[in-house]
């Protein structure tokens, strides 16, 4: 199983005929296992890694830095799940340190962002305070590097 | 011409992997199963410890052992992983690659005409390394329907009071081969019943797959004594071109080498050397993840190769597999030059690793997986003719 969530995590468009080969189960095998494994909702998605930088070079993301002051029953769980339900948001996660919740958020433009912060984001009642990070250039996302690089020349045929 | 060349040079044919290369760099796209290295760059930790190194200005000779902390790196790598303790100050020497490693030894162990014993399909520069050396080359067969095993009872039969020396490659270059712990332990009986010394060239010793555990002859009860044990970085770390290896084994016979090194090599590159003790302390998960990587992609190519007719076992170690294309009625030459020009495809004739390979040719799975989807769709239609 370890094998198979680690090929799909590199390559999640990969043919279940090939995943078969590789594992050395039958295609049925692999249809199954996936299946299974999205039921238990260990995988949650499957996703296109995209160059954003190409695709629309207006597009902004920020890095938000939240302090909330927890609730007394349910902690921080409440308002994350709040924050997190707005489309323009792409992660959530609770962080040790200076403050408490990281949320990165997606927008068409800066202005976007800055509205959507300003208007839903710091005006949550718990909400103490926002940072919010623009992001400049990405070098490495989800694991793979933006700049393509040529692979080095191999010899053809070596002993 | 030929007169100014040495004879027992001029007598040694060239590597039938060289004449197969330069047919290979003289056309264009070709899709390449030949490649005997890993397709992997070394990982960015080892060269970012290189260039460090650099950066420090450690440009100097080392000690011709090689640097006494990659020494003392090597002693505790192979105690840990290989369960033989060597001493760092004189049972270890650093060098240019197992293929140096390999020479030294035999040059330092051979008189003149004595015999070595190797199995056979193997590596190219085991038989050309001993008669250079002014040994005898014994070749001794494994076979397919044996997974290429080597057998104590095929050595018997081989072996003659001028035997001084047994080579032993597991895992094998070409054919994937390990050894069974048994047969591994009948093989030591019959090292020390005969009283040779055993080179044993592990330089594929990490990559042996479904966990299956790794054993070395030099870890048997009486072998350390007669063992001289060759390993380097080249395939598990990916590091070929850094040309680094290393020899341990008793003292006596480092000794011998590290002459013969001194005088004609100095030291292995210093960079290199700092490299080395990169992946020795720290390079375990990236290996792990190249080897991982390695074990999926054997699986894709042998049932596929087995799925186009072609026959060919799983095997258990390096990135190798040793199809048999027998019936397709060519020779393993004729095979694979055809595959080349008409399919564009280039695998290594089994011959290239000793006639026994007749009937065989090498593919490896040390590339790309698209490249290897595409060879074998290639080799399938070129047997179906």
């Amino acid at each position: 199983m370890d094998s198979l969530i680690r090929i799909l995590r590199q390559n999640s468009a990969i043919p279940r005929a090939d995943l078969a080969r590789l594992l050395g189960l039958t295609e049925a095998d692999v249809a199954a296992k996936i299946a299974k494994l999205e039921e238990d909702g260990m995988i949650l998605g499957y996703h296109a890694v995209i160059n954003s930088e190409k695709w629309d070079a207006e597009a902004v993301t920020a890095a938000i830095e939240v302090r909330v002051s927890p609730e007394r029953e349910g902690g921080f769980d409440r308002i994350a799940d709040r924050i997190a339900g707005f489309e323009e948001v792409e992660s959530v996660y609770l962080m040790s340190g200076g403050y408490d919740l990281l949320v990165i958020v997606n927008g068409s433009n800066l202005r976007e962002v800055a509205s959507f912060v300003a208007a839903k984001l710091s005006t949550i009642e718990s909400v103490l305070s926002c940072a919010t990070r623009f992001r400049l250039k990405t070098y490495k996302e989800n694991g793979l590097l933006h700049a393509i690089e040529e692979a080095p020349e191999r010899l053809a045929v070596s002993p | 011409m030929n007169s100014r060349i040495a004879a027992h040079v001029r007598d040694i044919p060239r590597s039938g992997i060289r004449d197969f290369f330069e047919i290979v760099q003289s056309m264009k796209g070709v899709v390449s199963l030949g490649i005997g290295e890993p397709d992997f760059v070394t990982p960015w930790h080892i060269r970012e410890a290189a260039v460090y190194s650099l950066e420090k200005g450690r440009t100097g000779y080392t000690s011709n052992l090689g640097d006494p902390r990659l020494r003392r790196s090597i002693a505790k790598y192979v105690e840990q992983h290989f369960s033989i303790a060597y001493n760092p100050h004189d049972e270890i020497i650093v060098t240019v690659g197992v293929s140096e490693g390999i020479d030294l030894a035999l040059r330092a162990l051979l008189n003149p005409g004595d015999e070595v014993l190797y199995h056979e399909p193997c590596y190219v520069s085991y038989n050309p390394s001993i008669a250079l050396a002014g040994g005898r080359a014994v070749a001794v067969t494994t076979h397919a329907e044996d997974e290429f095993v080597l057998r104590a009872a095929d050595l018997e039969k081989a072996v003659t009071p001028r035997t001084r020396v047994l080579m032993l490659s597991f895992p094998t270059n070409p054919t994937g081969a390990v050894m069974p712990p048994d047969e591994l332990a009948r093989i030591a009986a019959f090292a020390v019943n005969h009283d040779l010394v055993v080179l044993t060239d592990e330089i594929y010793s990490e990559l042996t797959y479904d966990d299956l555990p790794h054993h070395s002859i030099a870890a048997l009860p009486g072998m350390k004594e007669r063992t001289l044990f060759l390993h380097g970085f080249s395939k598990a770390f990916a590091m070929t071109g850094w040309r680094i290896g290393f020899a341990c084994g008793p003292s006596d016979i480092i000794e011998a080498m590290m002459k013969i090194h001194q005088y004609s090599i100095m030291c292995a590159s210093t960079m290199a050397q700092e490299a080395a003790i990169e992946a020795l302390e720290r390079g375990q998960r990236s290996m792990e993840r190249m080897r991982e990587e390695y074990r999926l992609r054997r699986n894709f190519i042998v049932s596929s190769l087995n799925d186009a007719g072609i026959p060919c076992h799983l095997p258990k170690g390096a990135f190798y597999v040793f199809p048999e294309i027998r019936g397709t009625g060519l020779t393993s030459k004729e095979f694979s030059l055809a595959l080349l020009k008409e399919k564009n495809v280039a695998v290594v004739p089994g011959t290239a690793f000793g006639p026994s390979g007749e009937g065989y040719v090498r593919c490896s799975y040390a590339a790309a997986l698209d490249q290897i989807k595409i060879a074998i769709e290639r080799i399938a239609e070129f047997v179906r003719g």
